[in-house]
Parts: C-alpha cells; structure tokens; sequence
C-alpha cells in the first residue's frame, strides 16, 4: 500500500512535465514504448497464433482420423505439420513468454518499464510481418514449407516459392526473439528495485534471464544454419551437399544446437511461472529458492551439450553416442531437482485450488509425463527404436502442451485480474481446465502407443493397426480445440468487465512480490519511484 | 464423452494388463507396447525399454504418490495450517544423489547393448540399400542381384485421395511391397544405407534397428533374425511426398529356401528356363522310374 502512495505522489510530480495517459487510438499501439501495452500486444499475437496453429492441428488430426486419405493431398499435409511446428513454437509459444516478460518482469523487479522501449516496440513490430510472410507462402505455387519445421536438406531445397520466404520469415523472428531478450537481460541487470539482489529475485524473472541469455546465443545459430541453406540453394555453395563436400548431417548438428536451447527457451519461463504460482496457493515459501536457481542454470547449460540426441539414427561414432546419451540423462537431475522442490513446496502446506493452482498442478503432473519418457528416449538403443515415431511426438507434445502451453494458461489465469482489474469468471475457468485437461491426455497419451507400436511421425496415413488410438487421439485433439474457445471468451470478457479484483487479487492465498503492491489494474506507469525491497 | 471414457477406462486396464505380461500381446489393433522382435538386438532393446519404462513407473508411483498425498492431505478447504520451512539441505542432497545412483544403472545396461549394435564385424551377407523418393532398391553385394522395391498396387490404389476403396479391406494396407527383400534366417546379414536424393530411414521393428540413408554417405547396420517370417516397416524419416508410401518389407526365409531364391535372382531372364529345366528333369526321373516298374 505504502508503494501505491509513493506512486500517487510521484504521478503528481510527474505530471507537471509530460502527459501520462496513454496516446489515443491506433497510436497507442503502433507507438507503443509502454511495457504493459507491448506485453497485451504480444499476448494477442500469440493467442491469434495459437488457434492459427491449433487449426492446422485440427486438420492433421481430421486427416488421420481414420486410415485412407480423406480430405487432403499428402504435400499438404506435410506443409500442414511444417506450418503447425513453426506457427506453434516461434508465434505462439515464444510470443507469449516475452509477453508475459514484458508485463511481469517490470513488475516484479520494480522497475518503471522495460530498459529499452523503443526497441521494445520494434522487436514486437516484426512479429505481424515475419508471420504474414510465412503464412502467406500457403497460397504460393507449390504451397507451404513441408519439409518439416527442421528443415533438413536436402529435403527442404525441393519447397518451391515458399523456400525463400521461410528463410526470411525465420530470419525476422530471430531477429525479433534476439531484440526481446537483450531487452529482457539489460532490464534486469539494470534496473531492479534498491535491495533486490539477484538472488531475491523471483523465479519467474530468473528463468527469464536465463531463457534470454540461451536466446541470444543460439537464434544466430539458427540463422546461420538457414542462410547456408539459402545459399545452398541459390547461389551454388555446398554446405549440406555431398557432391560438393558438404555434409547433410552437418546441417543437423547446426540445427540441433540451436534446437534443444530452444526446447528450454520454451520451457524454463513455464517453470518460473509455476515456481510463483505453487508458493501462492501452498501458502508457503518456495522450496530451495537458491537449488531452484542452480538447478535452472545447470539445465540451460547442459541444453547446449545434448543436441544430437535429436539425431541418434544418423550414424554417429560410438562414443559420440555415448556421450550424447549419457549427457543427456544428466539433464534428468536438475530437472528432478525442480519437481523434488515443487513438491516439497507443497508439502505441509495449506493448499487451494484456484485456476492458476490447477493448471500449475497439471503441469506437474504432466510435465513430469513428458520428463519420463524424454529419459527413455535418452537410451540410445531404445532410441533406435522410438526415434521418428509418435512416440516422439507424444513425448514432446507432453512437454510443450501440458508443460509449456498450461504453463502460460496458468500465468494468465494468476494475473490477469491484476493486468485488467476485474476477476474472471472462476466457474468457467475451472470447466476450461478439466476440459484442458482431459482431453490433452486423450489427445497425446495414445501416441505413446501409436509410436511404441510403430507408427512413423510425419505421414498423412497409415495402416489399418493403428486405426483405434488415431481415431481416440483424433478426438482428444477436436475437444482440446474446442475447449480453448472457452479460454478466449475468458480473457475477452474479464478484459472487458467484471467483478473488481482486489490489490493482491489472491486474498485468501499468500502471493508473493511487488506485483501484488501496485493496484489492479496497476497505473499505466507504475514503480517510478523505485520501491524498497527488504 | 461417455464413449472417451469408455477408451479411456480400456487404455488403463489395457495398459496394465500389457505391463505385467510385456511381450504377451499380439500385433493387434489396441497394441500398446514395442513388439519383442525377432533378432537378439530387438529382444534386448525390449529388455531394456522394460527395464527403462519399470524405473520410470517406480520414481512416478513415489513422486506422483507424493503429490497426491500432498493435496490430498494439506487442503486449505480442510483447515491445513501451512508450516513456515523453505529448505532442507539433506532432503535435497538426497533428492540430487538418488537420481544419479538410478541413472548410472540404466546407462551400464545401455551402454552394453550399445556396443553390441555397433559390432558389425564377421557379417555373413552385405546388402546394399538405397533410399529413393518412394523406394527402396535392394543390391546384394557380390552376388550380382539387384532390385527396386515399391508399394503394393492394391495398397497404392487404396491409398490415393478420395479412392473410394476401404482400406480395411486391402491386407497389409501401406505395409506390402511389390518385391520383398529376401534374406536368411540365422544369419549375420549387414546392411549398407545411402540414398539418391533425400534423407530417409530404413526401419524394420522387428529387427530393433533403424537407420538413416543419407545422400552421399554410408550407414551401417546389422541384423540375425532367428525366425523365418515376412517382417514389415516404413520409411521413418520425412522425404517427401509419399514418405508414408514407401514401406520396407523382409522375407526371412530358411537358408536353403534363401539359396534358391537366389540362384533364380541370379538367373535373371534365364531364370524361367531354369524351373523349366528343373521340371523336364523332374518328368525325365519319373519316366524312368515308370520303364523300370
């Protein structure tokens, strides 16, 4: 409360020399310098994405319903899981972790804004046009990307039009990701509250320096590995092509080095995010604050030793093998660790079940799911057998729906009544997540045995063994879809009325963290006059 | 929504019932489980999958156990009054070595078969495969036979857009090929991989092995089916087009019935000639028996 005053204070003060309010109209947005206008923007982009993407699953899993080509050519379908990777991970997924950074981490370091607004305003700016020119390629000659969202030549050189409009497109995105985590970094080591060391810190914003830290250190990565495809393909060098001395597998090492930083980049905010969420409605203090750091940093670190167990069945050494495998498992301590802790946050604690709790709650759970069978998948012999199959699918879909996506439900859920100042409806939240919940175990845990039984990833048909889970899983996918039409109307209708949500929103429970000190919805610049933190 | 229960209710009893008798369950339509396979590598990768899935279900049961418990035990609506503690050192030593002790017994028996499925030493036959957009060509090596294998027509008719035709009722559907590769049983058979144009992989369940065939590179890898049997795969790496069109489908056959076999590959045009002769012969033996009598 006493913030909130210092705040008023300084408004006063301030208003003497510059307006304050929000620009009117379009301004307002394709100006935008402000932390929390930039961050809804991203959190509309990447929610736009999601259905975008989601609809894209929804005519993968319409296809496979039943065996025998129904409803679309297989180049489609292949351009259809392309897109729906590429839509999902680099619109949906990334969009909205930097748009839940850029609300949350001022907030929660007790800064005035984002270090660098301007930048702020450019990096989210490229989003609209990199996703326009990608998915326009839909209605180019010879139709979308549809070598996979990897992009492995020499597969990927036979895409027509589309070829070069992906490049540029992922280029954009690269440069959008890098601009949003220096931003994140220069923010955070610059501009926390006096007395917030870094290892007061909440864990939301510690997993976001980390997160920025492997961004801009592997989306160069990424862009170097599809400019040499670019180049391959257009102006007669040899990277990936034996012919010329070039090596495809090359491509893959590049590839995955930046590919499984990315698998974190998508997961660690998620942990942060259940690391706020679980303390709250324990009513408890996170469980080893400092190993929950470490055990972060060891995983973004290790991240970068694993990458080619993506890549088992393209005949390396065996002691490359053996180290990949081997690191790899290693990954499975610190990330114990975190559910270890988590856990014990809980424990002897005084639980509640409100929709951030649950969703949080399900995330552990599930989470965990995809944790198991990613340490089978570790095990390169067993890998020869579930490399490529759904098994794989059904292992990283664990990780990023349940893990990542719930993740990011669960933090709107936890501050959207202080981003809008209303309460939403926690009736209908709750029947989103049952609905969420059910139906993404009938949706991906079939795919366990799809691909344990031999069903390849990647194909429009199959063989009529596999027909009963496809057609289970098929309609998990529909009732997961639909389902997240009940998330939109939630967000829509507390944006725009409701039940007046308090300060700390979460009376009953124990939220943590100078968020909670600020009014909801908080003032359009808030924490200008830095707070205190003890 | 009943009927998703219903599925649901099936997967879990199914998934026990597979879990305690692994190996047990057929190839039938609600499989759940990687099949045993019919090589020494297939039955040790099944052993350690096992072995891998059993240590996975323990820490769940514990680690899930204990949430539950948790939620279950210290509810707010139930008047929990939540302690104050934030950190054990013990606990968390603990919760750090425990894992590690489990992870390196399930990378010695992994490293072993490992090792194992890199010996591709004292093979007894070499087969060259080369992957194309959709087809496999089979070459074996030194024994001048040589040829492509693609879908099945009744499968490739099946499959088009919009067919028409039930694929229930084309046997094999997507898994049957013009021409099978032939090889014998018991025997220590090492496969080359590369491919014309694209990346794919040739993969065999049954066998346990999967490999990439990579334009301009050799892979190896090696199998010893000790039954005879017709085994089916797919491509397993995305290719294009028809990737899921392109099955691999092997015929192990005894090692007599593989000697013929292939002394009739060998014979190419001749190779109708040959049975011909085979069977005057054959008519030559029985009219001379007949004089005799």
């Amino acid at each position: 409360m006493s913030t909130a005053h210092s705040h008023d204070a300084a408004g006063h003060h301030a208003d003497e020399h510059h307006d304050h309010g929000p620009a009117k109209g379009w301004r307002r947005w394709l100006f935008a310098t402000n932390h929390k206008d930039i961050g809804t923007m991203y959190l509309v982009f990447s929610l736009i994405m999601f259905f975008i993407g989601g609809s894209m699953a929804m005519i993968i899993r319409a296809e496979l319903f039943k065996p025998g080509l129904q409803l679309v050519d297989p180049m489609f379908f292949n351009s259809m899981t392309t897109m729906h990777a590429l839509v999902m991970i680099f619109g949906a997924v990334m969009p909205a972790f930097v748009g839940l950074a850029n609300w949350m981490v001022p907030l929660q370091i007790g800064a005035p804004d984002m270090a660098l607004p301007r930048m702020n305003n450019f990096s989210f700016w490229i989003m609209p046009f990199a996703f326009t020119l990608l998915l326009s390629t839909l209605f180019v000659p010879g139709g979308a990307p549809a070598g996979g969202w990897t992009m492995y030549p020499p597969l990927v050189l036979q895409n027509g039009t589309s070829f070069p409009m992906m490049i540029f497109a992922i280029h954009m995105m690269g440069a959008s990701s890098i601009m949003g985590a220096i931003n994140v970094v220069v923010t955070i080591m610059n501009m926390r509250a006096p007395g917030m060391s870094l290892l007061k810190m909440p864990l939301f914003v510690w997993t976001w320096l980390i997160t920025a830290y492997l961004l801009i250190a592997v989306m160069p990565v990424l862009a170097g590995a599809v400019t040499m495809l670019l180049t391959d393909h257009f102006f007669g060098t040899t990277f990936f092509e034996a012919a010329g001395g070039g090596d495809p597998v090359m491509y893959q090492h590049i590839f995955w080095f930046f590919g499984h930083p990315e698998v974190y980049i998508m997961i660690l905010p998620a942990f942060g995010i259940v690391s706020e969420i679980i303390p709250t409605f324990s009513r408890k203090p996170l469980f080893g604050y400092d190993a929950m750091v470490y055990a972060t940093a060891s995983i973004a670190f290790l991240s970068f030793i694993v990458w080619a167990h993506h890549m088992f069945t393209v005949g390396m050494p065996l002691a490359g093998q053996m180290f990949f495998m081997l690191a790899t498992m290693l990954i499975a301590v610190p990330t114990g660790v975190k559910v270890f802790n988590w856990t014990a946050t809980m424990f002897k604690g005084s639980i509640s079940f409100e929709p951030p709790m649950l969703f949080a709650l399900s995330f552990l759970f599930l989470f965990s799911i995809g944790g198991f069978s990613g340490l089978m998948l570790a095990i390169v012999p067993a890998d020869f057998q579930y490399h490529d199959t759904y098994f794989v699918v059904a292992h990283f879909h664990y990780v990023l729906v349940p893990g990542a996506v719930f993740g990011i439900m669960a933090g709107v859920y936890y501050w959207l009544p202080k981003w809008t100042g209303h309460m939403y409806n926690i009736k209908l939240a709750k029947t989103h997540f049952w609905l969420s919940t059910i139906f993404v175990n009938v949706l991906f845990f079939p795919q366990h045995f799809l691909g344990l039984a031999g069903m390849p990833r990647r194909i429009p048909d199959y063989s009529t063994q596999f027909a009963d889970w496809n057609m289970v899983s098929s309609i998990g996918g529909f009732g997961f879809g639909l389902s997240q039409l009940l998330f939109v109307y939630l967000i829509w209708s507390t944006a725009r009325g409701g039940v007046k949500a308090t300060d700390k929103v979460w009376d009953t429970a124990a939220p943590h963290g100078l968020e909670w000190t600020l009014s909801s919805p908080p003032p359009y610049h808030s924490f200008e006059v830095a707070p205190e933190v003890k | 929504m009943s009927k998703i229960l219903k599925y649901a209710a099936a997967g879990i009893a199914a998934s026990l019932a597979t879990g305690l008798l692994p190996g047990q369950a057929a190839l039938a339509a609600w499989e759940l489980n990687m099949p045993v396979g019919v090589t020494e590598l297939s039955e040790q990768i099944h052993r350690l999958h096992m072995l891998i899935f059993w240590i996975c279900v323990i820490i769940a049961v514990a680690v899930f156990g204990m949430m539950i418990y948790s939620i279950v035990k210290f509810r707010h609506s139930q008047g929990a009054v939540a302690a104050k503690f934030d950190h054990s050192t013990k606990a968390e030593i603990v919760w750090t070595i425990i894992p590690v002790a489990i992870l390196v017994g399930m990378a010695i028996p992994a490293a072993e078969t490992l090792i194992r499925i890199e010996d591709t030493r004292n093979s007894e036959l070499t087969i060259k495969v080369t992957g194309y957009q959709w087809k496999w060509q089979y070459e074996y090596l030194d024994q001048n036979v040589s040829f492509f294998s693609t879908l099945a027509r009744e499968s490739d008719a099946a499959r088009q857009l919009h067919s028409g035709i039930d694929p229930n009722t084309v046997e094999h559907y997507l898994l049957d090929v013009d021409k099978p590769l032939v090889v014998p049983v018991d025997t220590k058979v090492r496969v080359l991989l590369t491919s014309g144009d694209v990346i794919h992989a040739w993969w065999v369940p049954s066998f346990g092995m999967k490999k990439d065939a990579i334009p301009g590179f050799v892979n190896e890898l090696w199998f010893r089916a000790n039954q005879t049997g017709i085994y089916r795969g797919q491509c397993a790496e995305l290719c294009g087009r028809d990737h899921a069109f392109m099955p691999v489908v092997v015929d192990v056959r005894s090692k007599d019935d593989y000697q013929a076999w292939l002394k009739q590959q060998q014979g190419g045009d001749s190779a109708s000639a040959t049975a011909a002769v085979e069977k005057v012969n054959d008519g030559a033996t029985t009219a001379i028996v007949a004089k005799a009598e």
